[in-house]
């Protein structure tokens, strides 16, 4: 699904990212892990295209998507949601997640005016499926509200709809429980086994680690920009190289 | 009555202009402060062409494309810039536009501009002249008003907007910022260069000093008055500052203090940009309250 190959990033003399290498394959849920500063975010943009890679090679699916721009990188099927949720904040939030549907027909000038009928279907399509998705979150009384009127995780939730409406073959998450309630940590991690049980494959950052051994079938550590150790939840529990990366470096023992 | 007719011809050209900065700067987020330079350039375009001969008609038409080939090519030029840059670069290149149009003499006659530029003959010139283009000014509005509104109400519009919101979240959801944004500079140049064509043959003479930095703060000002990212606030901001701006220039003022009254005006027009985007930012016609 997912593989990378001797991938390195640096900012001036600090290497965020130093020589990773792995291949999700077909695992349905897979997380990452790693202390703060370990390099995970900046994988995850190197991933999704928002950073330019120093050497090495990402491939989706098999098709090599290094080099390539975000937006080209999303269409290939890849969706992801930001560690500082990013709504659209003046656009409703059912506009926000109509405008995730991918490859929108009304995005072009002249199918407006010569297949407008054909627009106006899709549109109506890309709606009942936002207000579908909207039921599902439980978020359908806001739907006519600004999104920056929401709550913080009603917000980390409507980002969590807006890669549903995509229909990806892989999403990428960083840190999609962070700052938000017990009840809704539920509602999201149900949705994500909705998800996996819908052939779709998800790759989560999370500091919360009794979710990651609950969800993630395969669980990606990494210290200092390197990947020091891949394994099954109870194999990463138990390794000596993990526990000293948490508890040697900071007493970060999330 | 004929003073009306003008007022109103001149409020309908500026609402044009205004709406076509609005899809830049309302919808897709981009400051353009060089927008002037489209209205220059249909002015232009089509004041030379049928002085030289050719019919109006196709004069206007080469106008509304050279508008927009050129927006097409400051677009390639200009979308790299991230913000503050942006309004710089389209701010210059208005510079330049001004200063070719002052010095190609050989072309454009430099400062002393264009006299005698033709209107269609079923218009004329004398006074009944004034309610045909009052017709013809009337519908261009209207038709670039629905125009407008079709692209704004569909799809397109609202990706415009996402970009404006934020330009990551749109990448990350597979949208082609660059495209979206070229596409909205060159419609945004075409309607503009469209604005330039009616007052070019409207007032019949145009010189580089109508199109100055002055213009380009007046169609700012007529789109955050009336409301950026709505169509009806940059349509409506069109009428409410030509005619502001007529009503300033009927204040009695004593004959001793005349020649104050050029930076007078231009000192109220500045004051009101301030005050509205102090205190009312979203304008006369609000975008959220749809
Ligand atoms: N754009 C940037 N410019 C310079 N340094 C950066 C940049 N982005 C990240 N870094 C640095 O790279 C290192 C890795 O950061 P990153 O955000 O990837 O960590 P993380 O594992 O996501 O941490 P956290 O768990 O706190 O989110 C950090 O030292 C950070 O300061
Ligand atoms: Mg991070």
């Amino acid at each position: 699904m997912l593989e990378l190959k001797n991938v390195r990033k640096s900012f001036g003399g600090l290497i965020a990212v130093n020589d990773v290498s792995f291949d999700l394959g077909d695992v349905g849920i897979s997380g990452l892990i790693g202390p703060n500063g370990s390099g995970k975010t900046t994988l995850f943009h190197l991933i999704s295209g928002f950073y330019k890679l120093d050497s090495g090679t990402i491939s989706l699916k098999g098709e090599p998507i290094s080099g390539l721009p975000p937006h080209a990188i999303s269409q290939l099927g890849l969706s992801r949601t930001f560690q500082q949720t990013r709504v659209l904040p003046f656009l409703s939030t059912l506009d926000n997640l109509i405008s995730a549907a991918p490859n929108q027909l009304g995005e072009n000038l002249l199918p407006l005016f010569f297949m407008a009928k054909k627009v106006r279907q899709e549109e109506a399509l890309n709606r009942e499926k936002a207000m579908e998705i909207l039921e599902q979150l439980k978020l359908s009384d806001l739907a006519t509200l600004p999104a920056g009127d929401l709550s913080y995780g009603q917000q980390k939730l409507l980002e969590l709809g807006r890669v549903l409406m995509a229909d990806p073959a892989l999403i990428i998450l960083d840190e999609p429980t962070a700052g938000i309630n017990p009840s809704l940590i539920r509602s999201l991690v149900t949705t994500l086994k909705q998800l996996r049980d819908k052939g779709i494959k998800i790759f989560l950052v999370e500091h919360n680690m009794p979710l990651v051994a609950e969800l993630c079938e395969k669980i990606y550590v990494m210290d200092s920009g390197a990947l020091i150790f891949s394994g099954s939840p109870e194999e990463v529990q138990g390794n000596k190289r993990v526990i000293e990366a948490y508890l040697g470096r900071d007493n970060n023992a999330a | 009555m004929d003073y009306l007719y003008h007022i109103l011809v001149l409020a309908m050209i500026f609402s044009i202009f205004a709406m076509s900065l609005n899809l830049e700067l309302g919808f897709a987020g981009l400051y353009n402060f060089g927008h002037i330079a489209f209205f220059a350039i249909g002015a232009y375009t089509s004041a030379l062409l049928s002085l030289n001969g050719v019919p109006i008609p196709l004069a206007v038409v080469a106008a509304l494309v050279v508008a927009g080939v050129i927006g097409a090519i400051l677009a390639r030029f200009t979308l790299g810039l991230t913000g503050d840059y942006f309004g710089i670069a389209t701010l210059v290149f208005a510079e330049m536009v001004q200063l070719l149009l002052l010095n190609e003499r050989d072309i454009t006659r430099g400062p002393m501009g264009l006299p005698g530029i033709p209107r269609p003959a079923w218009i004329g010139s004398g006074p009944e002249s004034l309610v045909w283009f009052l017709l013809v000014a009337g519908m261009g509005t209207a038709i670039v008003f629905l125009l407008l509104q079709r692209l704004a109400n569909a799809p397109f519009g609202r990706a415009l907007k996402v970009v404006r919101e934020d330009e990551f979240v749109a990448q990350a959801l597979g949208k082609d910022t660059t495209r979206l944004k070229t596409k909205a500079m060159v419609v945004g140049s075409v309607l503009a260069g469209f604005a330039g064509v009616l007052w070019a043959h409207y007032i019949t003479y145009i010189s580089p000093a109508d199109f100055t930095l002055n213009e380009t703060i007046f169609v700012l000002l007529c789109v955050v008055v009336g409301g950026k990212g709505t169509n009806l606030g940059p349509l409506l901001g069109g009428f409410a500052i030509v005619f502001f701006g007529e009503f300033v220039r009927f204040i009695p003022i004593p004959s001793e203090f005349s020649r104050f009254v050029a930076p007078l005006q231009g000192m109220i027009y500045g004051g009101l940009l301030i005050v509205m985007m102090l205190k009312r930012p979203q304008g006369l016609i609000s975008e959220s309250r749809r």
